[in-house]
C-alpha cells in the first residue's frame, strides 16, 4: 500500500491482513518526516527508541490477538509538545522549559501507548499553546503542507501539518478557543475537540484549565473518532474529568443525518467570513439538507461577546497557571544577584511577546480593583453564552457553521494581535461553553482548504462525529491532499 | 466578652482588640491535593514530594477527603456554620516555597462561617467569635545559608511540607487582653487535639498562630490600626509578643506618634516585635476560582453524619466527670485536660477503680512519671489496664499505698503483670494482727520518747512511730491496721 | 481609559515579568486597544446571570486518603537549575 496519505483504518486494516508491519508504518512515516519537515518545522523532537519500542509492542500485541488489538495499534502517530511524556523532553514550544523532562506521562498519552501506538515525535506549536498561526513557538513558526509560506492555523499547528503532510494519519493537540479546530480547517484535516471533561488534562502543561482540551486530528471523520475514544473517559487524577461513560461515536458514524434537525447560526454566518468561506460552508449545509437533515436559521446574539470573554478568562487563567515557571524547580533559569531580579529576567528572557502580553492582559484582569469590571463579569458573560447555546439545542441537535472566517494566511502578514485574535471569534464560544466540535473539510477557497464545524450539545460528542461523517460520505474533500504529499 | 486590662494597667485609658489567626495543619495521612506523605519529616529533603506537590506542569489536585471533613469537623466543635455551597480558590503570589505561584486557598466561599469558642480567662467566662474555618495547602520551607535573612547569599528550598492540608482559623477581633488572646488558643489547641484533628505542636509548627493586635481609646468604636504579629511559636510567646505590641503601640500614640499597618515578627532574643515588611509594597493575591477543582456541596447529611461522629468535647466532657463523679471543677478540668487522659480516666473507673482513687493516681503519680518519662500513660509500660490492675489491688487492701506506688514506677518504665509481681515478690500486705503485734510493741519499746509524746497529745508522734512499723515489715504493713494496733497498745 | 507607564510596570511587577522599557511601552498599548474591544462586555445585561468558573456541573470530586510512594529525592531535583544535591537553591532573598 501507498503509506503517504493513507489512513489509520486502511493501516490497521493492512496491519491485520499481514500486508504490513508496525515497523514498515514508522519507517514510512519517517520517510515522509525526513523528506518534508524541514519545509515544514511541525516537529520539535522526534521519539526515536520510543517509538521503537513501541514497535515491537504493537506488533507483539498484533500476533498474539490481532481481533483484540486496538484500531491504534501499531499506528504512528504524533503528540503536540503540551503533553508530557516521561523522560522525553516536554517543551510547549517555550524557551523557558527548553530541557524540562517530566517524570510523568499524561493520561490521554499512557493511554495511547497502552493502546499500542507509535508516538514517532511531539509537534511544534505555539508557545504554551497561545496563538493562532503557530507563529508564537519558540523554535520557530510552522509551514502549512498547502503552501508553506502560509500558517497552518494554531496554536497546534505542528500537529496538523503532520496530518496533513501526510507524516502520520493521526496526531494530537489540544484546543483552549479553537487550537485544534482552526488548524484543521486551515490545513484540510479533520480536528476534533471533545466535552471538556471528557478527556482527562493530567500531563496536559495548562494554559487555561476551564477550557482546554485534548482532541485528535485525522484526515478522516473515523479515524478522528477512532482517535477520541482512545483517549477519551474518566481519569482519577484530573478532577474536572467527567464520570459518565464515554457515548460511541464509532458507532453513531453510521447513523446518517436524515431527519436530524440541524441549526445554522446566523452570527456564524455574519460580516468578517471571506466569500470563499461562506460560499463552501452554504454549500455544505445544502449537501446535509439534501441527505435528510432540515435545516434551520437560529441565533447565538451574544456571539460578539465570546472574543472578549475568552480574552479576559483564558489569560487570567494563563497568568495564574505559568506562575510556576519561576526556574527554581526545573526549566531555564537567568541567574541574577539577587532573587527577585532573577525571577524578572528568567520570566521575562523565557517567555515569548505573545505569553507576555497575555500574562499581562489577565494579571490586570484579576488585580485589585478591576476584578469586578473584568474577570466577574466576563463569567457572568460566559453564563450567557453558555445558556444561549442550551436554548438553541432544544431546537435543534446540532449546528453547522464555518470553523475559521478565513482560509490560512501568509506568515507574518498579521501583527495586530487583535486581529490574529479575530481568527478565533467562531470556535471561542464552543470552548467558553464546554461544548463538542469539529472541524472537517469542505473545499476550497482560493486554492486553500475551508473548514465546516459541526458543534453538538453538551456529552453528545457521538452526535458530532455522525453528522460529520453523513457529510464527509457525501462528498470527497477529505480525499483531497496538499500538493506537497503526494509529490514525492 | 468582660474587657480586660491586664497588659495596659488598669487605669489605661486605652484597650487592645486583638484577633488570632491559626493555621493547623490537619492529621491526614496524605497531603492536601496529592497522595504523598502528610508525615513530611519523616523523608530526606525533597524527598516526600511528586509532581503534584512540586508544581511541574501540566499536573493536577485531587481533593483529599478526609481533610474536608475534618475542616467541618473543626467547625462544627467550634459551632460554626456550614453553609451548603464552597470552592477552593488560587491565592497567586511568588516566593520559593510556593511551587506553583499560587496556594490552594478558599477566599470568598469559605467551608464554614460563623462560630464561637468559650473560655475562662482570669476566672470570667469570655467568648471569642470565630470568622471562618477554612482549608488551604501549605506551603514548603526555606532554609537560608548564614543566621541572618538579609545576609544570606543563597536559600534552599525543601518541599516535603508543600501541599499538607492546612486548616485556617480566623476568630474574631474579640481579644482584649494578652491574656484572652492566649488562653483562646490553649482552648482552641485543646479542642483541635480533642477532635483528632491536629496534634497541637506550636513548636515545631504544626499548630500556628499569627495576632492581629490594635488598640484605641476606651468608648472609641472605630478600630485603630492593625498590625499582623508573626513568628510566635509558644503559647509564651504568643502571651509576650501580643503584651509588647499593645505597650508598643499605646507608646507610640501617647507619644502623638501615627502607627503603620505592618507585619512585625516576634524575635524572642530581642523581646521585642520588629518591623518585617510595610504594607507599601502591599500584597494583591488576585484570587479567583480554581477551575481545577469542582467545588464543594457538603449536603446535610454529611454533615450531620460528622457532627454525630463528634467526641465529647472537653468543657462539656469536664461538667459530666465533675458531676457524675462528684469531682470539684479544678480536677474535672484536668482530667479532661487531653482526650486521652479522660479517656483513661472513664476507662479506670469503668474498671472497677474508685472515682477518687482513680482521679488522684492520674493527677499525682501517673502525671510526675508521664512527666518524667516524656511518656503519657497510654503509651507507658503499665498502661491504662495495668493501671486499674494495680489500683484494685491497693483497693481491694492486697498492697498498700506505698507498695503500689513503688509498683506504678516500675511498671510506668518497664511493663509486667501487677498482680504476677505481687504474688511472685510477696509483696501482698502483712494483715496478719498477730504478726503485726509483734512488731508493734518492738517499735513501742525501742521508741520510747516518741510513746510519750503521742501520750502526752502530740499527735503527729504517732505518724513516726507507723513509719517505724512499716519500715520493719518491709513496707508491706496494712497502714490502716498498723494505726489502730499502736493506739490499742499505747493506749493500753 | 489607556493605562498609565505606572500602572503597566506594576502589572508587569505583580507577573513578575522583567520587561524591558521599549517592551513595556508596546504592551501598554497593544492592551489598551485589546481593552476597548474588551469593554464591549460592559454592554451585555448580566443582572441577576450567575457566574461560571467551570463547565460540566461537578461537585465533590475527592479522593480516599490513601497515601503513595513520593519521588526520591534525585528524582525530584533532576530538572532544577541548581540544587546542593539535597534542596533546590535560590538566590539571596533581599525584600
Amino acid at each position: 500500500m501507498s503509506c503517504a496519505g493513507a489512513t489509520a483504518a486502511e493501516m490497521a486494516a493492512s496491519l491485520r491482513a499481514g500486508q504490513t508491519t508496525p515497523r514498515q508504518l514508522l519507517d514510512h512515516a519517517r520517510a515522509q518526516l525526513s523528506r518534508l519537515d524541514g519545509r515544514l518545522n511541525a516537529f520539535l523532537a522526534h521519539t526515536d527508541d520510543l517509538a521503537d519500542r513501541q514497535c515491537e509492542r504493537a506488533a507483539g500485541m498484533l500476533a498474539d490477538d490481532p481481533a483484540g488489538a486496538g484500531p491504534l495499534c501499531g499506528i504512528p502517530i504524533a503528540l503536540k509538545d503540551v503533553l508530557c511524556l516521561a523522560g522525553y523532553p516536554t517543551t510547549a514550544g517555550s524557551r523557558i522549559l527548553e530541557d524540562f523532562r517530566p517524570p510523568y506521562t499524561a493520561t490521554a498519552v499512557q493511554r495511547l501507548l497502552d493502546a499500542g501506538a507509535v508516538p514517532v515525535g511531539k509537534t511544534n506549536c505555539d508557545e504554551f499553546a497561545m496563538g493562532s498561526s503557530t507563529e508564537n513557538s519558540a523554535f520557530g513558526a510552522v509551514g502549512n503542507p498547502w503552501d508553506v509560506e502560509r500558517v497552518p492555523g494554531g496554536s497546534s499547528g505542528g500537529s496538523a501539518a503532520a496530518v496533513a503532510s501526510g507524516m502520520v494519519p493521526i496526531s494530537y493537540g489540544t484546543d483552549t478557543g479553537g487550537s485544534i479546530r482552526q488548524p484543521a480547517a486551515l490545513t484540510g484535516v479533520v480536528g476534533f475537540k471533545p466535552t471538556y471533561g471528557r478527556v482527562s488534562r493530567y500531563g496536559l502543561i495548562a494554559f487555561a484549565s476551564s477550557l482546554d482540551q485534548i482532541g485528535p486530528f485525522a484526515q478522516t471523520v473515523e479515524d478522528a473518532a477512532v482517535a477520541y475514544v482512545a483517549v477519551a473517559g474518566h481519569d482519577p487524577r484530573d478532577s474536572t474529568s467527567v464520570p459518565d461513560p464515554v457515548d460511541d461515536p464509532v458507532s453513531a458514524l453510521q447513523l446518517g443525518v436524515d431527519g436530524i434537525r440541524l441549526g445554522i447560526p446566523r452570527e456564524y454566518m455574519g460580516a468578517g467570513l471571506e466569500p470563499g468561506v461562506r460560499d463552501r460552508v452554504s454549500e455544505a449545509i445544502a449537501v446535509l439538507e439534501g441527505l435528510g437533515a432540515s435545516i434551520e436559521e437560529v441565533s447565538l446574539p451574544s456571539t460578539d461577546l465570546g472574543l472578549s470573554t475568552y480574552y479576559i478568562i483564558a489569560p487570567a487563567e494563563c497568568s495564574s497557571n505559568l506562575a510556576r515557571y519561576d526556574g527554581v524547580r526545573f526549566g531555564r533559569r537567568v541567574e541574577r544577584p539577587s532573587l527577585t531580579e532573577t525571577l524578572l529576567r528568567t520570566r521575562g528572557e523565557g517567555f515569548g511577546p505573545e505569553v507576555e502580553r497575555r500574562v499581562m492582559l489577565g494579571t490586570y484582569a484579576l488585580s485589585s480593583g478591576y476584578y469586578d469590571a473584568y474577570y466577574r463579569r466576563a463569567q457572568k458573560v460566559r453564563t450567557l453564552i453558555a445558556r444561549e447555546f442550551d436554548s438553541v439545542f432544544e431546537r435543534v441537535d446540532a449546528l453547522v457553521c464555518p470553523t475559521s472566517p478565513k482560509v490560512a494566511f501568509t506568515m507574518g502578514t498579521i501583527q495586530d494581535p487583535l486581529e490574529m485574535y479575530l481568527n478565533d471569534a467562531l470556535t471561542i464560544p464552543v470552548n467558553l461553553a464546554g461544548l463538542p466540535g469539529i472541524s472537517l473539510p469542505c473545499g476550497l477557497s482560493r486554492e486553500l482548504p475551508v473548514g465546516l464545524q459541526v458543534i453538538a450539545p453538551r456529552l453528545r460528542d457521538a452526535r458530532v462525529f455522525q453528522v460529520a461523517r453523513a457529510y464527509e460520505q457525501a462528498t470527497q474533500w477529505h480525499a483531497l491532499r496538499a500538493p506537497m504529499v503526494a509529490s514525492a | 466578652m468582660t474587657t480586660q486590662t491586664v497588659g495596659l494597667g488598669v487605669d489605661s485609658a486605652y484597650e487592645a482588640v486583638i484577633g488570632l489567626e491559626v493555621h493547623a495543619q490537619l492529621l491526614t495521612r496524605s497531603k492536601m491535593f496529592c497522595s504523598c506523605s502528610a508525615a513530611y519529616t519523616n523523608a530526606p529533603a525533597n524527598g516526600n514530594c511528586c509532581p503534584v506537590c512540586l508544581g511541574m506542569p501540566g499536573v493536577l489536585p485531587v481533593m483529599n477527603r478526609q481533610a474536608v471533613e475534618m475542616t467541618v469537623r473543626t467547625a462544627l466543635a467550634l459551632d460554626c456554620e456550614i453553609p451548603a455551597f464552597t470552592k477552593f480558590d488560587r491565592k497567586n503570589y511568588f516566593y520559593p516555597d510556593l511551587p506553583k505561584g499560587y496556594q490552594i486557598s478558599q477566599y470568598d466561599l469559605p467551608m464554614s462561617l460563623r462560630g464561637h469558642l468559650d473560655f475562662t480567662v482570669n476566672e470570667e467566662r469570655a467568648r471569642c467569635g470565630i470568622t471562618r474555618v477554612h482549608l488551604e495547602e501549605d506551603t514548603g520551607t526555606m532554609h537560608h545559608a548564614g543566621d541572618v535573612l538579609q545576609e544570606a547569599t543563597s536559600s534552599l528550598v525543601d518541599l516535603n511540607r508543600s501541599g499538607v492540608p492546612l486548616m485556617e482559623i480566623v476568630s474574631e477581633p474579640d481579644l482584649r487582653s494578652a491574656d484572652a488572646a492566649r488562653e483562646y488558643l490553649v482552648r482552641l489547641r485543646q479542642l483541635l487535639m480533642y477532635i483528632g484533628v491536629n496534634d497541637g505542636n506550636l513548636e515545631q509548627g504544626s499548630l500556628r498562630c499569627d495576632a492581629n493586635v490594635s488598640v484605641r481609646k476606651f468608648g472609641v468604636s472605630e478600630l485603630g490600626t492593625k498590625v499582623e504579629v508573626k513568628n510566635m511559636n509558644s503559647f509564651r510567646a504568643v502571651h509576650r509578643a501580643i503584651d509588647f505590641e499593645i505597650a508598643r503601640q499605646v507608646a507610640v500614640l501617647e507619644q502623638g506618634g501615627a502607627l503603620l499597618q505592618e507585619t512585625r515578627g516576634w524575635v524572642e532574643t530581642r523581646a521585642a516585635t520588629v518591623s518585617q515588611r510595610s504594607k507599601e509594597m502591599a500584597h494583591d493575591y488576585r484570587y479567583f476560582p480554581e477551575p481545577d477543582l469542582p467545588p464543594l456541596q457538603l449536603g446535610r447529611e454529611l454533615v450531620e453524619r460528622i457532627r454525630s461522629e463528634l467526641p465529647e468535647l472537653p468543657e462539656a466532657r469536664a461538667a459530666r466527670l465533675a458531676e457524675q463523679y462528684g469531682l470539684s471543677t479544678y480536677d474535672a478540668a484536668l482530667l479532661t485536660a487531653s482526650r486521652e487522659d479522660a479517656d483513661a480516666y472513664e476507662e479506670l473507673v469503668d474498671a472497677g477503680v474508685s472515682a477518687k482513687v482513680a482521679a488522684n493516681w492520674q493527677m499525682g503519680d501517673v502525671a510526675a512519671l508521664a512527666n518524667q518519662h516524656h511518656r503519657s500513660l497510654v503509651d507507658s509500660g503499665v498502661g491504662v489496664v495495668g493501671l486499674a490492675t494495680l489500683l484494685r489491688l491497693l483497693e481491694d487492701g492486697t498492697i498498700n499505698g506505698p507498695t503500689a506506688k513503688e509498683l506504678l514506677a516500675e511498671l510506668y518504665e518497664h511493663g509486667g503483670d501487677a498482680a504476677l509481681l505481687v504474688r511472685e515478690r510477696g509483696l501482698g500486705q502483712v494483715s496478719d494482727r498477730a504478726a503485726l503485734t509483734v512488731i508493734v510493741d518492738e517499735v513501742i519499746a525501742a521508741n520510747a520518747q516518741a510513746c510519750e509524746d503521742f501520750r502526752g497529745g502530740k499527735a503527729q508522734a504517732l505518724g513516726r512511730l507507723v513509719g517505724q512499723v512499716m519500715k520493719a515489715a518491709g513496707g508491706r504493713a496494712e497502714p490502716a491496721l498498723v494505726n489502730s494496733l499502736l493506739r490499742e497498745r499505747l493506749s493500753a | 481609559m489607556p493605562l498609565s507607564p505606572d500602572d503597566v510596570a506594576h502589572v508587569a511587577m505583580l507577573a513578575r515579568l522583567g520587561l524591558s522599557e521599549e517592551e513595556r511601552h508596546r504592551i501598554g498599548l497593544q492592551l489598551d486597544v485589546i481593552l476597548e474591544h474588551i469593554s464591549a462586555l460592559e454592554r451585555a445585561d448580566i443582572s441577576d446571570i450567575p457566574e461560571t468558573a467551570q463547565v460540566g456541573n461537578l461537585v465533590n470530586v475527592w479522593r480516599d486518603d490513601e497515601p503513595a510512594p513520593s519521588l526520591s529525592q534525585q528524582e525530584a531535583l533532576v530538572n532544577a537549575p541548581d540544587t546542593d544535591g539535597e534542596y533546590f537553591k535560590v538566590g539571596a532573598i533581599q525584600e
